[in-house]
């Protein structure tokens, strides 16, 4: 490093597209960018070509020809400025960065500090939301940003222990999430058992029914295991809208009672909530309850989750994930131990079912498709399987994100009265799923803790850590 | 060496068929508490497979393999078992398995036989000291009462993990590994890695520990450290040892007991002095001499012409 020789080897030294100058007779950086550019451009126009140029319209008895070349060449322009921009500015910046990994760089008290903050920042929530937002605009940044965050945050680290531990690809989580909503909606409706009730009830039966499904599927791994449990989600769909005498069918199951704050109703009643305690009746009394019952009901199943992973359970799960023929070498039942994860994980799922029943007051099939467990995997595979700080993290991203595209309105401005930004919800989706398998292939946070030590616990590089064969 | 009255492990008329190939036929051998037995034999010889059909990964198709706790287990007892259908008979004189009737799990659970793989099986996304712990799963679970018990906190659990840890690092010091305990297995350097699967299967306190090619890919160095520590297990602790080998540096100078196996049968069985010596088993390795292969040839080609003839000197069918 003090030997002035030596600056012209080291990298970090050498400009962005400074290698112009090793060969004589290469075009320039910017040339080959320039060049590679207009590939992209031509490449676009090539595409584009038959699915943005030309658009029918329906003018009277027949169809006319649109010819939008404007459109077309503002798209190629676009990508070609893009590309440009990303060749000769964005990645040689990056190359010259150290790969991000959270949690990574920072120190165990920053990161515990962190925590405690962001958990701080979510008990106060709904009062910062208040007091930002007023009365009126705080109803939807509690209910759609919090609760409905929370739900999903609740769903991720309980589809986590089923994927994330165990290691088995689970396509159809929804289902035990549709059985706790559907068992504890039945349960208050016709029964009359209140929601205190019915929430312990529901996450039993989803236990159950995790049972039920991991029997059939405990030889299949992999891709078998996946499109099994994606079949099993479809099937407890296809009940819930066929059984009509006990479903209501498509109509689903309305007026399900509310949950109660210790017996008091949110009301505007004499009994009623706020005449208890003497305050004003408003709507928010409610949503405010609801948030921190789905916010204590999440952070119950990050506590068991992360309890159960330091105990011989959560070690046998993770010892699945890694070698199934190893652990059976060990003596580990993994017929026990792979249904133990199902009925675990199903049970979180219907809490978090009756929570949403709930909240709701009605239910539908509509509720409970496929594209739910889709999301929700999501979720894990992108937070970092096993990882429950990751899961949070992408939870929030990929649920807030997409809800914050409603607050995109001014967008009309711009694009015209017809844009909807909520269209564009699955395209940013996908395209946030391909630039983090791309970027970031094993997740957000892809270490690993370890659940004992000797000496000081080390993180364990996601390069060692398996994914599951089934 | 104590006690070599009731054999530990007996297999007996042991067959495997997969399909049309027959991969072990009819073989029977025994290993003795106290001995280090190995299994040697071309590529091809069944060796892993009877190493499968103990620990229970292969249902075999014929055959018995009886596993004796105790000394004082007498043929009677096994016979007694066999007749009356159960897995296992666990009476305080004799505990006694049938292997080819229980799942891999309850082998290693119960009959306590632990093995490794020919390639290595770590979990290599967890750190040493987890894998050997994972290995005392059966111990700690019953300790935790089965999860409850210790999601309430009870200190019985906080004790049992306590001891499992002082275990496994008991036999990181041994395996010289105490200084990587919170490093990840998949981390360490192959001949660790050989180490660390053969102490990870000690930590399940087997009778029995079934060794697939445990110096495969070991330097000589690595091959010596070796052998010290399946000494050491043989002699200080209650575990017999079963082991496939090919390197015969390590078969010769550490077996008590060498069983030879070609084309899924038992050619020589005996001390390694006798199986060194063994013209069969030397055959079997080296090929046989030019003129007896000759001789051999020339058989065979009588044999054919005489089945050939054979039909039709008989008149054939009309």
């Amino acid at each position: 490093m003090t030997t002035p020789a030596s600056t012209s080897r080291t990298p970090s030294t050498s400009p962005p597209g400074g290698n112009a100058q090793a060969a004589i007779g290469e075009p320039s950086a910017a040339a080959r960018a320039a060049k590679d550019a207009l590939t992209t451009a031509l490449l676009v126009i090539g595409l584009g070509t038959p699915i943005v140029l030309i658009q029918t319209q329906q003018s009277g008895a027949g169809v006319t020809l649109e010819w939008r070349f404007g459109l077309l060449a503002s798209l190629a322009a676009i990508a070609f400025a893009a590309r440009f921009l990303w060749l000769t500015l964005i990645a040689p910046w990056l190359a010259t960065r150290r790969p991000l990994e959270i949690g990574a760089r920072l120190s165990p008290t920053t990161l515990a500090w962190a925590k405690r903050a962001v958990l701080a920042f979510v008990v106060l929530y709904p009062f910062i939301a208040l007091a930002l937002a007023g009365k009126g605009g705080a109803i939807k940044w509690i209910d759609n940003f919090g609760i409905q965050l929370l739900i999903y945050v609740m769903l991720g680290w309980g589809l986590n222990i089923v994927v994330g531990l165990a290691g088995l690809l689970d396509l159809g989580y929804v289902a035990f999430y549709a059985v706790g909503a559907y068992s504890s909606a039945l349960l208050a409706t016709t029964v009359g058992l209140s929601f205190w009730l019915c929430l312990p009830l529901a996450g039993i039966l989803a236990a159950f029914w995790g049972i039920l499904l991991g029997f059939p599927v405990l030889r299949l791994r992999g891709d078998y295991l996946a499109i099994v449990t994606l079949a099993f989600g479809e099937i407890i769909r296809l009940v819930l809208i066929n059984w009509v005498d006990f479903t209501g069918g498509y109509a689903g199951i309305s007026g399900i009672p509310r949950p109660t704050f210790f017996g008091l109703p949110f009301n505007a009643s004499d009994e009623g909530f706020a005449a208890f305690f003497g305050l004003q009746f408003t709507p928010l009394h409610r949503l405010i309850f609801l948030f921190y019952l789905i916010l204590a009901l999440a952070l119950i199943t990050n506590y068991v989750t992360i309890k159960l992973r330091q105990l011989p359970i959560g070690r046998a799960w993770e010892a699945l994930r890694e070698d199934e023929i190893a652990c059976r070498s060990l003596g580990i039942d993994t017929v026990t131990t792979k249904l133990t994860a199902f009925s675990i994980g199903a049970m979180f799922g219907g809490f978090a079912g009756a929570f949403f029943a709930a909240r709701q007051g009605f239910i539908s099939p509509e509720s409970f498709i496929f594209m739910e467990s889709a999301v929700i995997l999501a979720i894990v595979v992108l937070g970092g399987m096993g990882s429950q700080l990751g899961v949070a993290i992408a939870a929030v991203v990929m649920i807030g994100g997409t809800e914050l595209l409603r607050e995109l309105n001014w967008l009309k401005q711009v694009f015209g009265p017809e844009f909807d930004p909520t269209k564009y919800r699955m395209l940013l989706f996908g395209l946030a799923m391909v630039i983090m398998m791309v970027w970031k292939p094993r997740g957000l946070i892809s270490t690993r803790a370890p659940s004992i030590s000797l000496g000081e616990a080390k993180a364990v590089s996601g390069a060692f850590v398996k994914e599951g064969h089934g | 060496m104590a006690n070599k009255g009731a054999p530990l492990l007996s297999v007996e008329h042991l067959t495997m068929r997969f399909g049309g190939l027959v991969a072990i036929d009819d073989l029977s051998f025994q290993a003795h508490r106290g001995d280090i037995t190995a299994l040697i034999g071309p590529n091809g010889a069944g060796k892993t497979t009877v190493f499968n059909c103990i620990t229970g990964f292969y249902t075999p198709t014929a055959g018995r393999i009886a596993l004796a706790h105790a000394p004082a287990t007498t043929a009677a007892d096994i016979e007694t078992l066999t007749n009356s259908g159960k897995r296992w008979a666990d009476t305080d004189s004799a505990s006694l398995y049938l292997l080819e009737r229980m799942p891999d799990y309850e082998i290693t659970a119960k009959a306590k036989i632990a093995r490794t793989f020919q390639n290595i099986r770590l979990f290599t996304g967890m750190t040493v000291l987890e894998n050997l712990i994972v290995a005392q799963h059966n111990a700690l679970m019953r300790a935790s009462g089965w999860t409850i018990l210790a999601l309430v906190g009870a200190p019985s659990f906080k004790k049992a993990e306590a001891e499992a840890v002082a275990r496994a690092g008991l036999w990181l010091e041994k395996i010289n590994l105490i200084h990587r305990a919170d490093d990840p297995a998949g981390d360490l350097p192959y001949g660790d890695q050989r180490r660390l699967e053969i102490a990870r299967a000690m930590c399940t306190s087997p009778v029995l520990l079934c060794l697939d090619e445990p110096a495969a890919g070991l330097n000589p160095k690595e091959s010596l450290e070796l052998n010290a520590l399946l000494r050491t297990i043989r002699d200080e602790h209650e575990t017999a040892i079963l082991l496939i080998e090919h390197d015969m540096s390590v078969v010769m100078e550490i077996s008590d007991h060498v069983i030879v196996l070609e084309h899924g049968a038992k050619i020589s069985d005996g001390t390694p002095d006798f199986v060194k010596n063994d013209p069969n088993v030397i055959a079997a390795y080296l090929g046989v001499e030019d003129d007896e292969e000759a001789a051999a040839e020339a058989e065979i080609d009588r044999l054919a012409a005489a089945a050939k003839s054979g039909p039709t000197g008989e008149g054939g069918v009309p």
